[in-house]
């Protein structure tokens, strides 16, 4: 038995070899924090003999910590702006982006359509902290465009990075400015693989355009949105970290409605210093989301067995 | 002639009012994307007097090279930021290539008795993971990376996700015969992967090392969690750095001359923007290029073994 094992293994060693690194990177860097959470379920205390220690040697006060964090109003909060947020951005982000690959599909001039997209594209290049500068430039108070558009029209300057009411318009702008681009090409790839006779047929029995694309292009499309859109929903308890932490450039005062679980976690971690709570919020976030992973996998699969996850 | 023909037949064509309108909804939308960028560089090159008096505008009444040359000379915190980027984006893309082609090589071959094992310990991690907090334990007090270039590497170096991506690459463009016909030539498996197998699956590998080099140079959180040595500060984080700090100081310079001092030598308005674009610039000239790849990369990921 044992010396069966052995064998395989060393049949098997160039392989093993191979997988080693990747296998040690999973093992530290993902694994290894899972059986961390633990922490959630303690008063975690930093102790000078190392990391086991740490852990071992703070105290077991069981659910308290998740207890804390949903007696607080933050737990609600956080939930609601991470999945209302998300809820907009899948809706929206869908809506435009096929609208926008159709588009890109239909446009006569082939070139000029490719220097479209090589445009939308560019916002997916740059990093948070840069589009960070880039809203800056236009909200800024003093010097900002949008301010002076306002002034022009003798309309009252905005101080925008402390009124709360424009932000969850200005972030889901802003988000749609990032990922359109991006997003669409799937669909624009999915659009360039339909089968170009079906067009042909329709055409000769008078369809026009429109009804091409309403009984064409938008059915074939279908089981791509379905998949592609479950699959966003699975993943609909994480929020974009940088959208959510750079652009409001960290402003306290807009955290009622720019806080989403991620960066509660991080505030919990490197200001609030309430690491037990902070390691529950990502806990129940990490649960909730397996959740919404698995079960969002398992509609995808009985729509469509290839595009599952697994 | 053929192409001839085929205009005329063009089944698939908009009427000229719609071809118009479709045009302009995605010209628009296109400009809108590239003109943030546009602005920051017009920004940049404003004059520091017009810009206070002014605010931000299109057309300044006073072009300045005055911001560049205030990088340039007191550059020393930019061109280290530009090491650190350059390095921990060059390693890093290495080291992420290595470990993950050959992961993925691996798992990606039949007669590999623990494939599924392997295939199940990385895939695994994209459907549950343990959170900010206990991560940042592990790599500062159980890894002790904190301040080490590697806390910029390491955390970005393998992603399940490509993981499966090239493993679909592997096994749908390196034919089983191939390796067979090594097999008996005498090679060894490392010979067959690397005389063999890579160099056809280059551009399933190039794909991968954009999309790695793009997370690396663009990275700024492993920055945030782990960085304090002012020394090691990558550029993104150090757009961060002097935003933040410039923030600081206007909210206490009121009572304190130490603090106006400290304003007074702090990168104005104009030389932030020319930091912007100085860090942006090598992505936006090389993104036109990458575009492609990614567009590969996107649509590749898409389809499953």
């Amino acid at each position: 038995m044992i010396g069966g094992f052995i064998r395989n293994i060393i049949k098997d060693k160039v392989m093993l070899l191979m997988v080693l690194p990747g296998a040690l990177w999973f093992l530290f860097f993902s694994y290894l924090p899972m059986v961390g959470t633990v922490i959630a379920f303690k008063e975690y205390r930093y102790s000078r003999e190392g990391f086991w220690a740490s852990i071992i040697n703070s105290k077991w006060v069981g659910w308290d910590n998740f207890k804390f964090l949903f007696t607080t109003n933050d737990a609600y909060i956080i939930t609601r702006n991470t999945l209302l947020y998300n809820a907009v951005f899948i809706l929206v982000g869908l809506v435009l982006s096929v609208v926008m690959a159709i588009v890109l599909a239909e446009i006569a001039n082939k070139k000029l359509a490719k220097v479209y997209q090589t445009g939308m594209f560019l916002p997916y290049f740059l990093s948070w902290v840069v589009v960070g500068y880039f809203a800056f430039s236009f909200l800024s108070s003093e010097s900002g465009v949008l301010n002076q558009i306002l002034s022009y029209f003798g309309a009252e300057p905005v101080n925008w990075y402390s009124e709360k009411k424009y932000w969850p318009v200005i972030l889901v702008l802003v988000y749609l400015w990032k990922a359109l681009g991006y997003n669409s090409v799937v669909y624009l790839a999915a659009i360039m693989g339909i089968d170009k006779s079906l067009y042909e047929a329709a055409m000769i029995d008078g369809a026009g355009k429109f009804q091409q694309i309403k009984n064409i292009t938008l059915p074939m499309l279908s089981p791509i949105i379905t998949i592609m859109t479950l699959l966003a929903i699975g993943k609909i308890f994480y929020a974009d970290f940088g959208l959510f932490y750079q652009v409001p450039r960290n402003s306290g005062t807009l955290y009622s409605v720019t806080n989403v679980i991620d960066t509660y976690v991080y505030q919990g971690l490197k200001s609030t210093g309430e690491i037990g709570m902070s390691t529950a919020a990502g806990l129940y976030q990490s649960v909730v989301g397996f959740v919404l992973v698995i079960t969002s996998n398992y509609i995808v699969r009985k729509f469509n067995k290839d595009s599952a996850l697994f | 002639m053929s192409t001839l023909i085929r205009k005329e037949r063009d089944f698939h064509k908009l009427s000229k009012t719609w071809n118009v309108l479709f045009n302009l909804f995605a010209g628009i939308f296109a400009f809108l994307c590239v003109f943030p960028f546009i602005f920051v560089v017009i920004i940049s090159f404003t004059d520091e007097g017009v810009l206070a008096r002014d605010g931000y505008s299109l057309l300044p009444a006073k072009w300045s090279l005055g911001a560049y040359q205030y990088v340039f000379q007191s550059g020393d915190m930019l061109l280290r930021s530009y090491g650190v980027t350059i390095l921990v984006t060059v390693l890093g893309t290495l080291i992420s290539l290595l470990f993950i082609s050959f992961y993925a090589y691996a798992i990606s071959r039949k007669s590999f008795r623990y494939r599924n094992f392997f295939a199940f310990f990385a895939f695994f991690t994209m459907l549950f993971n343990g959170g900010l907090v206990p991560t940042y334990i592990i790599v500062t007090q159980f890894l002790g990376l904190k301040d080490t270039i590697w806390a910029l590497i390491m955390p970005l170096a393998v992603n399940a996700f490509y993981i499966m991506i090239l493993r679909t690459f592997y096994s749908t463009s390196v034919p089983d015969a191939i390796i067979e016909s090594g097999k008996i030539d005498g090679a060894g498996e490392f010979r067959i992967f690397l005389t063999l197998v890579l160099p056809l699956s280059l551009p399933g590998l190039a794909t991968i090392a954009l999309f790695s080099t793009l997370g690396y140079w663009n990275d700024w959180f492993n920055a945030l969690l782990y960085i304090d040595d002012p020394n090691l500060v990558p550029l993104q984080s150090m757009l961060m750095r002097i935003e933040t700090s410039m923030q600081f100081i206007m909210q206490n310079s009121t009572n304190s001359s130490l603090s106006l001092e400290a304003l007074r030598s702090m990168p104005q308005d104009t030389s932030r923007m020319a930091m912007v674009v100085l860090a942006t610039g090598p992505i936006i000239f090389a993104y036109p290029f990458f575009q492609r790849y990614f567009i590969q990369g996107l649509t590749v990921g898409a389809v499953k073994e």
